[in-house]
């Protein structure tokens, strides 16, 4: 227990530190939390939605278009958010204010600066999959009390990118690079994992990318929650799963050995 | 209580920092006792900030031995960083945070409770005259200022060493003296304090004793006395004469004082007795436009032994 509390404490201060930049936005923060879900599900699930026959479109199971997209929307969210958190506040730490270096100069060592700086990444992808999730259920197109459990699966979905993205970011003297991972990784990921269609209406050579990204999976996964279809695929939901543990899994030895090693050079 | 046994506080023998093939600091030796002022002078890409930061356990050792309060860095990083005081030479402050909040934050990586950081933040604050300021955001801060916040910063373990790396670069004359006059009441308190400078003033004010470094090695160790009794004279002459009449001296300098130094800009007379040089030179019928005879200094030990000076 006292080698737990010894291993934990330093990262503990430095989701410490993350939290107490993060409360002066707080509000500002929670409010386009809030925000973007309400727009996104007005616009496209009330507004399109009108457009899209349940009955005529049998990919969609029968459930409205609202209820088809919400929950791919929030593991969407999460994945956005997660790239965001995972680029600048990283390259701030190491190379702009140097607060990570500051950290480094005490007992904390680079890897809990690491471990430290995912672990808030965690907690605000969680903190936005709730406003998201609550938006959700208020809009009424949540058709099983499963939705809660797409509030991990959403913030998970955020950690396979944001751990990676975090590991590359570090290696990095500029930001250059980060406008082509929006550009190039998230944006097409947003239009083409299945969040607004189902990615068996995408041509079947282009299917098999689909599949190896973790947007696939964790839209796959919140929506088999959301929809309380999950029961009936259950190896499905084991593999959506695995690939996004695997993908943060891997994401954290790499960002923990990038950031020391940024840290250690200087 | 007894004395402790006299080991040095930090001690280092043949300590070697390599980058790829490129040797930062090369086989260097050097120990630092308990409350003393302890200076690496040198210029820059010398080697100072790879041994500052070897010393504060946050890059490894490449060879030789380093050991910090009687504890192997490799083995105790964590523990050695718990009981030293950081000034890096780049800021490292949280500038979207408020000065209190700075150190209060900093207090929290050392493992105090709130509590303590609380009252200790306040008393830093009062110490490096920065009460009024506690509230204000660092972002909007002088250069002075972000630098005594860092030397609060620092103090906020109430550290048994600290390590000031070029504590004073790019301050404006005030500041500078604002902070010198921090660090000797640290010193007078009995605290180790390390530090790095290319300022030989710096050096002079705050150091017990130094060393100088060039091109990754030691190259010259002892006192700021000392070392200017070793390795120049009492007073030194500076002369300047008017444009292009300096290259027409061959010669005629020879044999006028101890040593002869030729810069670009002016010639140095080092002598014991600066007026008799001037006499000497008035004798030759040498009519120098200005004349300066001052005390030594490091810089001219520094270009005593390198060639050089050191801000170049």
């Amino acid at each position: 227990m006292t080698t737990l509390a010894a291993a934990t404490l330093p990262i503990g201060r430095v989701v410490e530190h993350r939290w107490l930049v993060y409360r002066r936005t707080f509000r500002a923060s929670l409010f386009s939390s809030f925000l973007t879900p309400v727009l996104f599900l007005a616009a496209m699930g009330v507004g399109l939605g009108t457009y899209v026959n349940p009955s005529s479109n049998p990919a969609l199971g029968g459930v409205s278009y609202l209820a088809f997209l919400a929950p791919g929307l929030l593991a969407s969210t999460c994945m956005q958010s997660a790239a965001f958190e995972a680029t600048f506040p990283i390259m701030a730490g190491l190379l702009w204010s140097r607060v990570f270096h500051a950290m480094h100069a005490t007992p904390i060592s680079a890897r809990d600066v690491a471990l430290g700086n995912l672990v808030w990444i965690a907690v605000r992808m969680v903190l936005v999959a709730t406003v998201f999730t609550a938006v959700v259920v208020a809009f009424g197109a949540a058709t099983s009390p499963l939705i809660l459990l797409a509030i991990p699966a959403a913030a998970l979905t955020g950690m396979a990118f944001a751990t990676p993205i975090a590991a590359f970011a570090a290696t990095q003297r500029t930001p250059e690079k980060f406008n082509a991972i929006f550009r190039f990784g998230i944006t097409p990921l947003f239009l083409f994992s299945g969040t607004f269609y189902p990615v068996e209406s995408l041509p079947s050579f282009i299917q098999p990318l689909a599949w190896i990204t973790p947007l696939y999976h964790g839209v796959a996964l919140a929506r088999g929650l959301s929809l309380g279809t999950i029961g009936q695929a259950p190896g499905l939901a084991i593999i959506h799963l695995a690939v996004l543990i695997g993908f943060t899994v891997v994401g954290t030895v790499l960002a923990v050995r990038t950031i020391d090693a940024k840290l250690v050079r200087g | 209580m007894p004395d402790a046994p006299a080991t040095p506080l930090i001690h280092a023998r043949g300590l070697t920092k390599r980058f790829g093939a490129i040797t930062a600091v090369d086989a260097i030796d050097f120990d630092v006792d308990q409350g003393e002022s302890f200076g690496f002078l040198g210029p820059n890409g010398a080697g100072k900030t790879s041994t500052m930061r070897m010393i504060g356990c946050v890059s490894p050792v490449s060879g030789g031995t380093l050991s910090i309060l009687g504890l192997d860095p490799a083995a105790d990083g964590p523990r050695i960083r718990a009981r030293l005081g950081v000034v890096p030479q780049q800021d490292t402050l949280d500038t979207e945070l408020t000065v209190r909040e700075n150190l209060v934050i900093y207090g929290r990586y050392f493992g105090l409770d709130r509590a303590e950081c609380a009252r200790r933040a306040d008393d830093l604050l009062e110490f490096t005259q920065l009460t009024e300021r506690a509230g204000d955001q660092v972002e909007h801060m002088s250069g002075g200022m972000k630098r005594r916040l860092t030397i609060a910063r620092s103090l906020i373990n109430e550290p048994d060493v600290m390590l000031l790396d070029e504590p004073t670069t790019g301050l404006d004359p005030q500041a500078r003296h604002m902070v010198w006059d921090r660090l000797y009441r640290l010193k007078q308190r009995g605290v180790t304090l390390v530090l790095t400078t290319h300022y030989m003033d710096e050096a002079e004010q705050l150091c017990d004793r130094l060393v100088v470094m060039d091109k990754a090695k030691i190259v010259a160790e002892g006192s700021p006395r000392e070392l200017i009794e070793r390795y120049s004279t009492r007073e030194v002459t500076e002369l300047r004469f008017a444009p292009g009449v300096q290259e027409t001296l061959d010669g005629q300098l020879e044999g006028i004082a101890e040593r002869v130094e030729q810069l670009p800009d002016r010639v140095l007379l080092y002598a014991d007795d600066g007026e008799a040089a001037v006499a000497a030179a008035h004798a030759r019928g040498l009519r120098p436009e200005t004349v300066l005879v001052r005390r030594s200094s490091l810089e001219d030990v520094f270009l005593r032994l390198t060639g050089r000076s050191l801000i170049e």
